[in-house]
């Protein structure tokens, strides 16, 4: 493995997360180090091998098709940083 | 004996008798909480008004002759766990400010049945970590030595039970973060099998591996617990609808003919002398209950903590998108357009591992990489869970330790990721297979520090392990021991 501070920029894009130049470099030592121990799967044969995404084989579970009560909007609301009437107010998006 | 060293089980038999009511019970753990909580920080938020209007509420029901055994019982929980009103922040900066609307499945059950809610316990941030080190909210030690870690992500969970600041805990597990704090801070800790017990309501790590689970001081404590919260839940889709066993009932005390498995993958090298002795004397011990015991292979145990940090950081990097300052939790106050406030909140809000993990999870499931990691681990995944049904053919419990060595030194791991990833090598599998394991005290080494044994069962075996765990305990008495506090 060889993780570079441009990899970590580009994960880090892709994350939504900014980080400082200390902590790029920190991150690409620590991710070559993880990757490289993980890299250990590929000694194993999963050739027809099908993948697990869960322990428990279970099909998809449906409720009823009728409305229930929801928790409304000011209770939905009340942790909103920011707010107008019955929305959220986020900074401006387009231009 | 003090009320706050007293079991589930036990303090029932006082408030039933009226040697004592739910309002004295509650202000004896408030006092105690107050007394130990600057040594230890087990808390994030204590309840003290919650916690005593709770236990008015529960004295009318004992007056009315309505007691169940968890009425007035003073318990904590993680702050993972959301409560209706009372703030929960999973550990982290950013939920700091964060009023749940609603409250888990699990705690809602455990207040139907009259439990009184003490607080929210500390906790590694967003159930990440082995040492509970990345919680924002402060450093908790381990009760029997202030100057080891308690163990993670639960680790609040577990200092508590050993600080006797609660009864009993509910916790997560994701990779071991019930049973690895369990085992050193002396204490129960029960993984149910994965969809026993209801996540609603419960702050998502990595949705295919964590389960909800108790903290307890003994195995009967253990069992009414998870009895309290285990079954289906309609708002979890992948709670199971089977039926709850009568747990405390399969307490029989009798294991003759029981086959425990010893894979040979577990007792290795590595391992610290003090938790291969105590594993021995507990073998010893289960061989005059009348239990059999059996060599067993898990052959892919060695690639298991390799496919959890594959698996459980491409879930957390999904899970934790939801974090974008918009509708609750930090947003930063100092951001331009869109994109740049979602990536400034979320930059100040999490702390390093939470984004390590992230960034892990993100590099895995990136394009060009998703076959190489994720898929790859997803495959392995299958060959560990095939491990363990191939195992189970032949024995009916698997005993391991729980974790490698006991409590390590508060910063000991701090500064190598790698290290504390490995520290979770024995309990990580079980989440991977998505069985059932307990933690039970089973030994104290030179110095003092409490040592862990692990009994995997069977998918919804549970009554097993708890049946095996609660005969070794009555047979010795290591869950008698207390944190010199």
């Amino acid at each position: 493995m060889n993780i570079t501070v441009a990899d970590v920029e580009q994960v880090a894009r892709l994350a939504r997360l900014e980080l400082g130049p200390d902590e790029k470099g920190l991150f690409a030592g620590q991710m070559d180090a993880i990757l490289g121990y993980v890299n250990k799967l590929k000694e194993l044969d999963t050739d027809g091998i099908l993948p697990t995404s869960h322990a428990v084989p279970m099909e998809n579970a449906f409720r009823e098709d009728r409305a229930c009560p929801a928790i409304g909007v000011e209770k939905a609301l009340a942790n909103a940083p920011d707010r107008v009437n019955s929305f959220y107010r986020v900074p401006k998006v387009i231009e | 004996m003090e009320i706050f060293d007293l079991t589930i089980h036990e303090l029932h038999g006082k408030l039933k008798a009226k040697e004592v009511s739910a309002v004295e019970a509650t202000g004896a753990m408030l006092a105690r909480i107050e007394a130990v909580e600057p040594k230890v920080g087990s808390f994030i938020t204590v309840t003290p008004e919650q916690a005593l209007a709770d236990a008015e509420a529960a004295d009318r029901r004992i007056a009315a002759g309505e007691a169940d055994v968890l009425t007035g019982i003073p318990l904590a929980l993680k702050d993972i766990f959301l409560t209706e009103g009372i703030r929960t922040t999973c550990g982290s900066r950013m939920l700091h400010n964060f009023i749940p609307p609603y409250s888990a499945t699990s705690w809602e059950r455990l207040r139907e049945r009259g439990a009184v809610l003490l607080g929210k316990l500390n906790q590694d941030e967003f159930a990440m970590g082995s040492s509970n080190e990345s919680s924002a909210f402060g450093i908790c030690r381990n009760p029997w030595d202030l100057t080891r870690i308690p163990g993670g992500s639960s680790g609040g969970s577990a200092a508590a039970i050993a600080a006797r600041q609660a009864i009993a805990t509910l916790g997560t597990d994701t990779g071991g973060s019930i049973r690895q704090p369990a085992s050193h801070c002396g204490c129960v800790g029960l993984k149910p099998t994965y969809g026993r017990v209801s996540r609603y309501g419960v702050i998502a790590y990595a949705s295919s591996l964590d389960q909800v689970g108790p903290l307890t001081r003994d195995v009967t404590d253990c069992a009414i617990m998870l009895g309290a919260v285990a079954g289906h839940d309609p708002k979890d889709s992948t709670s199971v609808d089977t039926p709850v066993p009568d747990y405390v009932a399969a307490l029989s005390g009798d294991i003759k003919g029981l086959r425990i498995g010893l894979p040979g993958e577990y007792f290795i090298a590595g391992l610290d002398p003090d938790v291969q002795a105590a594993m021995d004397r507990a073998i010893e011990n289960y061989r005059r209950l009348g239990a059999e015991f059996v060599d067993i292979s898990l052959p892919h145990t060695d690639y298991a903590v390799a496919t959890y940090y594959l698996i459980a950081t491409a879930e957390a990097s999904s899970n934790l998108a939801r974090y974008d300052g918009v509708r609750f939790g930090h947003r930063s106050p100092q951001a331009g357009g869109l994109i740049e406030m979602m990536t400034r909140s979320r930059s100040e809000g999490f702390g390093a591992e939470v984004k390590r993990r992230i960034m892990l999870g993100t590099y895995a499931l990136s394009s060009g990489y998703y076959d190489a990691y994720y898929l790859k681990a997803q495959k392995v995944r299958t060959l560990i869970m095939q491990d363990f049904i191939q195992a189970f053919e032949g024995v009916d419990v698997i005993l391991t330790p729980v974790a490698p060595t006991p409590a390590f030194r508060i910063g000991e791991k701090v500064n190598d990721p790698l290290q504390m990833y490995l520290s979770d090598i024995f309990t990580i599998p079980v989440n991977l297979a998505g069985t059932c394991a307990i933690a039970v005290p089973a030994g104290l080494s030179a110095s003092g520090l409490p040592i862990g044994m692990q009994l995997i069962g069977k998918p919804f075996g549970e009554e097993t392990i708890l049946r095996a765990a609660h005969a070794f305990e009555q047979a010795t008495e290591w869950h008698t021991k207390r944190a010199p506090l």
